[in-house]
């Protein structure tokens, strides 16, 4: 019973990582009608942005304040991804007006390269360490319960935490804010949108950059616990399942996807992996998301599209 | 529209620029002896594939700034292919009309995708420290080389270890071994000898597979900490092996109870996790990481020094930098030893180099002329024995540097011959070849 319950600890904190990478798909998509095939890119891009700058910035400080350096780095890395936004708007996307669903999603796979070409160009393609102090050990909680008691990963539990306040905020930030209205105008119609006076291109800078700082904030976390390298651009294949089971226009339903998958996948490789070879996480999750689209096509939380013709 | 005019030119001058650099300091000229290098410098391995191909090419330049081999020059040309076996097989394809000398993919994949191909197309395999265990057998396997060791060396090293830890092979009964794997033929390759081992001294092997790239482990780590195996074995490449000690630490689960394969062993795989890896060990095949060594001082100041470094100078004697520069070393011998008998000052032909590396015997005399003493012991090929070694040390990672165990390991001979004899005559079969004969050998 223990091990159960650890396990699915394990995956509920998993899921809330895979939910932060999730929010930028979903954010971009819930803004602009564009499923971001390179939020994967842009969590490696903001994470090396930020290990960089931290490592130059605490070079340049005589190495005396890691954490001087990493607000530096911090600020850096943010300015960075602005400039990625109004890059992606100016360059690619202020072309693409009212274009195919289809057209802006291969724009988006496009990004995923030149980002991951331009990173590796200017900031190396080692491994860098992202150190914002997260704790490694575990701590072993309820061993009178439970033989062996229950291991709490601590960074994966502050990083879950971190995940649910800006999770909050955005949500504060979409149904209070003004911007926030006016992203989700002209996620349901660009011409009508631009009609009523909403300024398009200002618009797309704005849901770039927060998808770019959601980024950065999941690149911090993940990066942390998994170095800052390559692959990091490969968590975006671990959201995937989150989005298509949550929907592409719920931020809760990025979060609840995301605790799902985490928790499926875990389970599924501890109870039914050892039967058929092991390895099946990965596919399991998709596996779970599409059974989950049989009953609701349009996920979770997804808005239910009519066309009336 | 000026913009537009401007971007074109320079887009137009950057491939024009770059195909004269290519065509200038790259291709095979006359006289000159081609090495293709495939590499992956980007994409989810290029932390580890970056300083082997630094070694591998610096290896290259720096028998040229000695002269060459007899006089000849060496030529190489590099091919990315992000350790996806489908762009190792199209790189292939690409450089072996250049007249390649052999090709080293330093993938286990495409050393399986190519090993068909290789004797249609007379070009030797070399997989130092990787590929088919099997392909040890040269009288089947007359194209591949193994040299230095394979995964089933490495896997009884491992063992054996562990026995001498433990006691004795007999007081490995009742144990538990877990193979934490890469999910790809690399990461297979070990399980017949585990599993050979098992069924001997009565331990029981976990086998955990860890897909690519190796990014999420936790279920694999809890499953650890539930059926507490008395040793994990780490076979895995790139991050995977980071992010291993990382779930190690996380889960509590003692580093000084792993032990990686050599490719699980190098600064890249540690120095993110610096202090948390304390106590880590890992096989070193044969060498470590080896700044001090003659070889190194020679790189530093006949190539580097003069500004024809492939990386940076701090780089130059990591593990992973000597891997590749060990590589490169031993084809180079292949065609000097061709050369013995094809004649001296001539580019070899594969087919030559071919015969130059199965009748290689670098002895340590040799080696430490060669500025590898205390980095390599000696090699010798023939018909039978494409491996030529298979000496293994430990190393432990001490928190900021590995250091060197003084034990030296072999493989179990009787047992690995047995293994690979029943696989390579198994190949043979399949794809219907008559092994060679002793006579055959000697042509």
């Amino acid at each position: 019973m223990g091990f159960f319950i650890e396990t699915l600890i394990g995956g509920l904190m998993a899921g809330m990582l895979y939910s932060l990478v999730a929010l930028g798909f979903v954010l971009i998509f819930k803004s602009s009608g564009v499923f971001n095939f390179a939020q994967g890119a842009m969590v490696l891009f903001a994470a090396l942005a930020m290990a960089r700058f931290s490592e130059w910035a605490n070079r340049a400080l005589g190495g005396d304040s890691l954490l001087l350096a990493n607000i530096i780095a911090f600020f850096g890395a943010g300015l960075a991804m602005l400039v990625v936004a109004w890059a992606v708007e100016r360059f690619v996307l202020r072309k693409l007006v009212n274009q195919e669903g289809a057209t802006l999603l291969m724009v988006t796979l496009g990004i995923t390269y030149v980002l991951e070409g331009i990173g590796q160009t200017v900031f190396g393609s080692e491994i860098y360490n992202i150190d914002v102090g997260m704790p490694k050990d575990p701590v072993i909680m309820f061993e009178s319960i439970f033989e062996g008691g229950i291991l709490i990963n601590k960074e994966d539990f502050i990083a879950a935490l971190i995940a649910a306040l800006l999770v909050g905020l955005l949500t504060l930030f979409f149904q209070k804010t003004p911007v926030g209205r006016a992203l989700r105008a002209v996620a349901d119609d660009h011409q009508a949108a631009q009609s009523i006076g909403i300024p398009l291109n200002r618009i797309w800078v704005i849901v770039w950059l927060v998808a770019g700082i959601v980024a950065l904030v999941a690149g911090i976390i993940w990066g942390s616990k998994l170095g800052v390298q390559f692959s990091l651009a490969t968590v975006a294949l671990r959201a995937l399942p989150v989005v298509i089971l949550g929907g592409l226009t719920s931020v809760p339903g990025a979060i609840v996807g995301g605790l799902i998958i985490g928790v499926g996948e875990k389970l599924s490789e501890v109870y039914i992996g050892p039967m058929v070879g092991g390895g099946i996480e990965i596919w399991f999750a998709y596996m779970l998301a599409l059974v989950f689209l049989l009953f609701r096509p349009q996920g979770l939380f997804g808005e239910k599209i009519i066309n009336r013709v | 529209m000026k913009f537009r005019a401007l971007a074109l030119a320079a887009a137009i001058s950057a491939v024009g620029l770059t195909s004269a650099t290519v065509s200038t300091s790259a291709y095979a000229q006359a006289k000159e002896q081609f090495f293709p290098v495939l590499v992956y410098r980007t994409g989810a391995y290029a932390a580890n594939g970056n300083p082997w191909a630094n070694g591998y090419v610096d290896y290259l330049k720096l028998v040229n700034a000695k002269g060459g081999v007899n006089g000849v020059k060496i030529s190489f040309e590099e091919c990315e292919f992000g350790y996806a076996t489908d762009r190792g097989v199209e790189c292939y394809e690409r450089l072996k009309g250049k007249g390649a000398t052999v090709f080293q993919p330093l993938s286990t994949g495409v050393t399986f995708a190519l090993t068909d191909k290789a004797p249609v197309d007379k070009i030797p395999l070399v997989t130092a420290g990787y590929g088919r265990s099997e392909s040890q057998d040269g009288s089947v396997f007359a194209w591949n080389f193994p040299l230095l060791g394979t995964y089933w060396v490495g896997a009884d090293v491992a063992i054996q270890h562990l026995a001498k830890q433990a006691g004795g092979l007999d007081k490995l009964k009742g144990k538990k071994i877990a193979l934490v794997y890469h999910d790809s033929p690399f990461g297979k390759e070990p399980i017949p000898l585990l599993q050979e081992r098992a069924k001997l001294h009565g331990f029981d092997l976990q086998l955990l597979p860890v897909a690519h790239p190796g990014v999420e482990q936790k279920a694999t780590w809890l499953q650890i900490r539930q059926s507490r195996p008395d040793n994990v074995l780490l076979w895995g490449w790139g991050v995977m092996n980071s992010t291993a000690l990382k779930e190690a630490q996380a889960t509590g689960y003692a580093r000084e109870k792993m032990i990686g394969i050599w490719w699980a062993g190098a600064e890249p795989d540690v120095k993110d996790v610096g202090a948390g890896a304390k106590g880590y060990n890992a096989l070193a095949l044969q060498h470590s990481a080896e700044p001090n060594s003659k070889v190194v001082k020679d790189m530093l100041e006949l190539v580097h020094a003069k500004g024809q470094g492939t990386g940076a100078k701090e780089e130059v004697g990591s593990v992973l930098y000597m891997r590749g520069l060990i590589s490169a070393m031993v084809a180079v011998e292949g065609v000097r030893k061709a050369q013995e008998r094809y004649g001296k000052g001539k580019v070899m032909t594969g087919e030559q180099t071919r015969w130059g590396l199965e009748n290689l015997n670098l002895d340590q005399k040799t080696l430490d002329g060669m500025g590898f003493a205390g980095v390599m012991r000696p090699v010798q090929t023939s018909c039978l024995d494409h491996m030529g070694a298979s000496w293994v040390r430990i190393q432990t990672w001490d928190g900021s540097k590995w250091v060197p165990g003084n034990d030296w390991y072999q493989a179990d001979e009787k047992l690995l011959r047995g293994m690979v004899l029943n696989a390579s005559r198994k190949y043979a079969e399949e794809k219907k070849l008559t092994p060679r004969t002793p006579e055959q050998c000697k042509q």
